[in-house]
């Protein structure tokens, strides 16, 4: 039996008094690879500001069984001025922020870890540029990387394949399973079809949560779910949504 | 020129032109990255409610000026945050609210207001021993608030949602510097004036973000321009014989159109 990281009850959030969110159900459990998928302003942003204590809740409750810092996010890069003065380097050590006794006061170590990180995404040549000097991409790498450096054991990832291309898409993707060894992953996505492939577990948000515990989902399951999605998918990345797949 | 230095008044407003360019600096660096400027004008013009009330009463203008800025700044972030009222229209009310407290309390007030000119035009040459030990107790907070907490202050700018994740007080660090913009824009007041004082604390970082894009950078090139303008145009006020706070900010702007260029030609080289 693997360890529960979060446990979510019953857990509603309104927003200027209409329900984002209704009802909600949903355990975390260490190793899980949870898609998060459902129509825009279905809740899925919602969820996860919920999850890290952004958005409060009207009703129900969320626990979780780990450090609240233990908690690596990659918000959506629309999300971001991408104007402000800050370098690429200072962006991946505020996710270290947490783990110091003075905010903000950095030892050699998380500056090592910053520069391995970096490294290992193939941005570290970037490290003293502005944030807003990057491309889409390049972006989602140090904002991936800020969200690892805490060395976290629930990743959250909301909506990481928008604004890069089809290469960067598998790589992150790959990248993320392997990372699914150590930590859970929550990927949150409008695109069921392109992950379905890295995803071991769905729930479908669409004010009210639908968990189905296994990667593929028919449309017939979908509409069931009142969770209305067009599958989409794009090129040659790995797409079986309706049937299972061979996993060559 | 040289025989200016022995007037006292001449001596403090060097004093101010070096303590505004400081605080403006670092304060107006954090105003300008977060583009929270429209704030910054709807504080300045808000705490004329306050100077208004301290003619009627009798009590110092800059300090009601500063009462009426820094619960302003306060209302600001705390409706913005918990009531559901958007941001720019709180601005516009508070704005509006201390114009008209303003100017209704200076009609009222028996007598001639004096001085009245040089809060809202600004008057580097009439500065108080009370102004400049004000702006000196600013700037030392200021120094010491930013250099203790320049990380946490970094990244609450760029990712508030973030950093809440990473347990940074962010709620209690929004309301300081809140509270720290309020002061700051008044006690500049004396310099510019309210109508201009905004200016002071943008365009000096305008014009640095034209050649570089790091936070820290941007604030000590912000307190070199900011000691140009107000030195300049301190200068070029006395020279002419034109009101210094304008002068001031149009040499600012000057500057500006300097630095444009500047960048124009060496983008295409």
């Amino acid at each position: 039996m693997s360890k529960k990281l979060v446990e979510i009850q019953s857990l509603s959030v309104a927003y200027n008094g209409d329900n984002v969110l209704k009802d909600v159900d949903l355990d975390i459990y260490e190793n899980d690879f949870l898609g998060v998928i459902g129509p825009n302003g279905g809740g899925k942003t919602t969820l996860v500001k919920a999850i890290l204590g952004l958005a409060k809740p009207v009703s129900g409750s969320i626990q979780l069984f780990f450090d609240k810092g233990s908690i690596g996010y990659m918000p959506q890069i629309s999300r971001f001025d991408t104007k402000f003065p800050i370098s690429v380097f200072d962006v991946v050590l505020s996710g270290m922020a947490g783990k110091g006794k003075l905010p903000g006061k950095l030892s050699k170590k998380g500056q090592n870890k910053a520069k391995e990180l970096l490294e290992q995404m193939g941005v570290i040549h970037l490290r003293k540029k502005a944030i807003g000097e990057l491309s889409g991409g390049e972006m989602q790498r140090v904002f991936l990387c800020r969200s690892l450096i805490s060395q976290p054991e629930l990743l959250i990832l909301d909506e990481p394949n928008t604004y890069v291309d089809n290469q960067f898409e598998r790589d992150l993707f790959n990248e993320l399973k392997k990372l699914n060894d150590r930590m859970a992953i929550m990927l949150v996505s409008h695109d069921v079809g392109t992950i379905a492939y890295y995803i071991k577990t769905i729930a479908c948000v669409n004010r009210k949560l639908h968990y189905h515990p296994s990667n593929i989902i028919t449309e017939k399951q979908l509409a069931a779910y009142d969770c209305p999605l067009q599958i989409i998918t794009h090129g040659d990345v790995p797409h079986t949504v309706l049937k299972e797949h061979d996993k060559s | 020129m040289f025989s200016l230095f022995q007037y006292d008044f001449f001596i403090n407003a060097l004093y101010a032109a070096v303590l505004a360019a400081i605080s403006c600096g670092i304060v107006g660096t954090y105003i300008v990255s977060k583009r929270i400027v429209f704030i910054g004008g709807g504080l300045s013009h808000a705490s004329f409610g306050g100077i208004g009330l301290g003619y009627y009463f009798g009590f110092n203008p800059i300090l009601g000026a500063a009462v009426f800025a820094v619960l302003s700044a306060l209302g600001i972030e705390y409706t913005t945050k918990k009531a559901s009222i958007r941001e720019d229209s709180a601005i516009a009310i508070l704005w509006a609210f201390g114009m008209a407290v303003g100017i209704i309390f200076v009609y009222i007030t028996p007598g001639y207001a004096p001085n009245l000119m040089s809060y809202l035009f600004g008057s580097i040459l009439t500065v108080s021993h009370l102004d400049l030990y004000l702006l000196i107790g600013l700037s030392i907070l200021l120094i010491l608030f930013f250099t203790t907490f320049f990380k946490p202050i970094l990244y609450v700018a760029f990712d508030e949602d973030f950093a809440r994740t990473q347990n940074i007080p962010v709620t209690k660090i929004n309301y300081l510097l809140m509270s720290l913009i309020a002061l700051t824009i008044v006690f500049n007041i004396r310099v510019v004036g309210i109508i201009l004082v905004i200016s002071l604390l943008t365009l000096p970082q305008i014009i640095a973000n034209l050649f570089t894009k790091n936070f820290l950078t941007i604030i000590l090139a912000s307190i070199v321009i900011g000691l140009a303008g107000t030195l300049g145009g301190l200068a070029i006020s006395y020279y002419l014989d034109i009101p210094s706070g304008a002068t001031i900010i149009f040499f600012l702007v000057i500057l500006f159109l300097i630095g444009r260029i500047v960048k124009w030609i060496l983008s295409r080289r």
